[in-house]
């Protein structure tokens, strides 16, 4: 096996053992970066002498006899999290040349864990997109097959560990945007639950939805990087004070008796391609074959997703989004006076589907509509959040679909917003309810592009979510290809 | 529900965006679909339900205030495309007067 295939569990072993050393594997990466990157555009910037330096230093401690959970492990980030030192643009004309003073919490985490910085990856402009073709720099296109797109808004992030650019990245989470991404490129990607992991320094898109996830090869790496990642901050309020669980323990052995899996029945709708409904029915009894109780489950308000979500993040995100001003930092337009430099700053400084959802966002809170859209979109919210409660009174999990189609072609989907929106029809809920929810692969299409099965948790209950991911992983051997670049 | 031209300009004016007029047509189509999809949530019975602004269990989360170091002065201006005298610094906020 080639370096820039191995997991980060295989390579933190090689290492340990004295087979390898970071600076090793960070140069076996970095050629991978060189060789591929003009194909799949996974990243916005690589910093290859920060890596270089970072992996020596690992290696000067492991000699030194010290250990971190990470240390050494090459790893890439979502160009929305703040690096100090390291430009951060969230894909936008409007910080072009940001440089952030501080690193965001679960940067800083990362490197304490000995981990290599790699760079930043692309993604759809501050998040927005589920394809990552509204990065007003360049599309990035799925290893898998280089005339799709590789889902998004972490794109960059997952076509950068599907491409062995990376052994993991960092995506966030605000609607789908780790989850579809991992499904399309055949990863695994975690949406932690809100509030698990700290927001700080996570330039803001919708607050009371974004969170930071792993994108990996395998579950035991997911549950190794979010036992890094998770935790409480003093500078996020909304982060939780429950101390985190060894997830990597909770893997287990692959045993699911006793275990009951909810399936909803709103799950298998019209517009789901039938290799991915196959794909999933399929995984679903082997979910049974390894014990588990198979139980149908209603989520009866699934539907109202796409409307709740397309309201209230573009909500949140008018309000975040009004920063952007062209005064402290970023793109700024000539102008005469200080309001024709905020209109004309913005209206070029920000790309096409971020002033669509600004737009949105900014009609949904004016006066005369709060109440039509805004507030009825959060009382829904609630109805979808009951509709789980009462679902997990029942069952420990719930599985189905991440995507409900197999990676689009590039350019296929961008001229119809709510098209594209739909991409996103399985893994809005899990956001707007706050549970945690990963997506890892779970079959092929006849195209050879890979099918991703959801499994989404009750609030703080991830390693129940990674014990049931695991067994099935153990299970199966989806997560051992690897594209042919 | 269709938008007018008009009511797509207010809401540019609000969000502080200058659009083109071709933005402002693409835009009126594109925003009237998508409010149109939004409007299926009226046929829901919302009554007696409570909003969700967050998920999360939390009221007010208070800590000690205990002082630290702030950003020093020249990070916090690094990043601005004009600075002068340790300040940012923008155009006039009035127009100036013509001749």
């Amino acid at each position: 096996m080639e370096l820039h295939e191995l997991t980060m569990h295989q390579a933190l072993a090689a290492m340990r053992r004295g087979e390898l050393t970071s600076v090793e594997l960070t140069e076996a990466i970095l050629a991978r970066i060189e060789a591929v990157e003009p194909k799949t555009r996974a990243y916005l910037t690589v910093t290859a002498e920060r890596a270089l330096e970072a992996a020596r230093q690992a290696d000067a401690l492991r000699a030194a006899g010290e250990e971190r959970p990470l240390l050494g492990l090459p790893i890439a980030i979502k160009d929305n999290l703040s690096t100090r030192g390291v430009e951060t643009t969230c894909a936008s004309r409007i910080l072009e040349g940001y440089v952030p003073p501080f690193d965001a919490t679960v940067v800083e985490r990362l490197k304490a864990a000995g981990a290599v910085i790699l760079g930043k990856t692309n993604m759809d402009e501050f998040a927005m997109g589920s394809s990552t073709e509204n990065s007003a720099f360049f599309p990035t296109h799925n290893p898998w097959d280089l005339e799709r797109v590789p889902g998004g808004s972490s794109g960059g992030s997952a076509a950068a560990v599907a491409a062995g650019e990376a052994l993991a990245a960092l995506g966030t989470d605000t609607g789908g945007s780790v989850r579809q991404p991992a499904s399309l490129c055949g990863l695994v990607g975690v949406r932690p639950t809100y509030g698990r992991c700290s927001r700080y320094g996570l330039i803001a898109f919708a607050s009371s939805l974004d969170q930071p996830g792993p994108l990996t090869r395998d579950v035991r790496d997911a549950a190794l990087l979010m036992e890094v990642m998770a935790g409480h901050d003093p500078r996020d309020a909304t982060t939780w004070r429950e101390p985190v669980p060894d997830y990597v323990a909770a893997l287990g052995e692959g045993d699911l008796h006793g275990l009951r899996v909810g399936v909803p029945k709103e799950y298998f709708v019209e517009g789901v391609e039938a290799a991915v409904e196959q794909a999933v029915r399929s995984a679903i009894e082997t979910l049974a074959d390894l014990g588990a109780e198979i139980v149908e489950v209603s989520l009866p308000h699934s539907e109202t997703g796409l409307p709740v979500y397309y309201l209230i993040a573009p909500a949140e995100a008018s309000a975040n989004l009004a920063r952007f001003d062209g005064i402290r930092y970023g793109y700024r337009a000539e102008a005469r006076t200080l309001e024709e430099l905020y209109f004309r700053t913005r209206g070029e400084g920000f790309g096409p589907e971020v002033k669509r959802r600004i737009m949105l966002g900014t009609y949904a809170l004016s006066a005369g509509y709060y109440d039509a859209y805004y507030r009825k979109a959060q009382q829904v919210r609630t109805l979808i959040r009951r509709d789980f409660d009462r679902a997990f009174e029942q069952v420990d999990v719930i599985v189905g679909p991440t995507s409900p189609v197999t990676a689009f072609r590039l350019g296929e989907r961008t001229d119809d917003p709510l098209q594209m929106y739909l991409a996103d029809i399985f893994t809005l809920s899990q956001a707007l309810a706050g549970i945690p929810a990963l997506s890892l692969p779970c079959g092929f299409d006849e195209a050879g592009l890979p099918i991703g099965l959801q499994i989404a948790a009750p609030v703080l209950r991830e390693a129940t979510m990674f014990r049931v991911a695991y067994a099935y992983e153990q299970a199966t051997t989806w997560h051992e290809r690897r594209p042919t670049l | 529900m269709a938008l007018t031209k008009d009511e797509v300009r207010h809401i540019a004016a609000l969000a502080h965006l200058a659009l083109s007029d071709e933005e402002i047509a693409l835009y009126q189509e594109q925003l009237s679909a998508i409010l149109d999809y939004a409007a299926r949530l009226q046929a829901i019975d919302t009554s007696d339900v409570p909003p969700t602004a967050t998920v999360l269990p939390l009221v007010s989360v208070l800590r000690e205030d205990v002082p630290t170091e702030p950003l020093p002065r020249d990070e916090a201006l690094a990043n601005a495309p004009d600075a002068e005298a340790n300040c940012f610094f923008v155009p006039p906020v009035l127009p100036p007067e013509k001749a």
